[in-house]
């Protein structure tokens, strides 16, 4: 069982990186590109869960270490694979 | 008087907290490794900077879960003054004993300079040495520190005079050319409700003694020194009265 953790800045919050990005982008002729925004993303190799029990875990670490909620959004993926 | 800092590790500016609070007030301070779960009787504790945990995931993020922080929490509550800087600042609004959150600065470059802080309120036990408005001239070193809340929650911080600390020209007037991260409202440095707690993102301690540039930031430390001195130990609401007293003697030298 693998979660995957996508932690966001909340749309309110400007980010700095992602403006950087953005301009480099510009710069190598990316016209169309509007706008980027950074962010984290986790892969949580997991014990045999149920796909319910596996989101709630994910959801518990994302809540108290992954992200901090003040600036922080987060969205959960269950993938039910074996990890080689 | 004693101070307790606690030592993360990648904390590095743990000596120079030492060496200020010994070497140039004539304190005692002793060092707390992070594992550690007492604070061995300090007066004030200080919480340095650094790159605890090398800053991975958030800066402060893995630090707040450090075994001390607990004892650090309830000397908070005690009423204990806790002194967050830089690193250590990150580490209390990732602890949640300050609100809003630090982003990568506005220019994404890190920043190492010397900028001017205007203090902003002097009923903390590390300001009250201050004259109201003084600015100090003291040097900054981070990458993540613009500074972050919900307007609501500035609006709090406004309202209460929980903003300490702001980054000015050298006439005190908060600037957007004198904010050298972007933080919000020019916010360089805050305290908690109850007042005895602060955080901020410049190094007083590196500004101790003119040989490094500045002494500025000496009056931050002498304050908690005069603080612990008149409060034993703790800082509460009774000894406001004491702190103003002794700040007025102070200006009145």
């Amino acid at each position: 069982m693998r979660a995957r953790v996508f932690v966001t800045l909340k749309p309110s919050v400007f980010d700095p990186q992602g403006k950087t990005v953005t301009d480099a982008l510009h710069t190598l002729g990316f016209a169309a590109v509007r706008d980027v925004r950074q962010g984290k993303y986790f892969e949580l190799d997991l014990d045999a869960l149920s796909a319910d029990d596996a989101r709630r875990l994910a959801s518990e670490a994302a809540d108290k270490l992954l992200s901090n909620p003040v600036i922080e959004s987060y969205r959960i993926e269950i993938v039910d694979e074996v990890i080689a | 008087m004693k101070f307790a800092v606690v030592v993360f590790p990648g904390s590095n500016s743990d000596h120079d907290a030492q060496y200020a609070a010994e070497r140039v007030l004539g304190q005692q301070a002793e060092f707390i490794w992070h594992k550690d779960t007492s604070l061995r009787g300090a007066d004030a504790v200080i919480l340095p900077g650094g790159f605890a945990h090398g800053d991975y995931l958030r800066t402060g993020a893995i630090a707040r879960f450090s075994p001390i922080m607990d004892a650090v929490r309830k000397f908070a509550e005690a009423g204990g003054p806790v002194l967050g800087i830089c690193n250590g600042f990150q580490v209390l609004l990732e602890a949640g004993m300050l609100p809003g959150a630090m982003l990568r600065n506005r220019g994404v470059k890190f920043v190492c300079e010397h900028v001017i802080v205007k203090v902003e309120q002097t009923d903390t036990p590390f300001t009250l040495a201050c004259h109201p408005g003084q600015t100090l001239r003291i040097p900054i070193a981070h990458g993540e520190g613009n500074y972050y809340a919900e307007p609501d929650v500035i609006a709090r911080l406004e309202k209460n005079r929980q903003i300490i600390f702001r980054y000015t020209n050298a006439a005190g007037v908060p600037t957007d050319e004198s904010n050298p991260n972007g933080s919000v409202a020019n916010i360089a440095g805050l305290c908690n409700e109850r007042r005895n707690v602060v955080g901020l993102m410049p190094h007083p301690e590196r500004a101790c003694e003119l040989a490094v540039g500045s002494a500025d930031g000496l009056v931050v430390l002498e304050s908690v020194v005069r603080a612990v001195k008149g409060g034993r130990g703790a800082f509460s609401e009774d000894t406001f009265d004491l702190m103003t007293s002794t700040r007025e003697s102070v200006l009145g030298k």
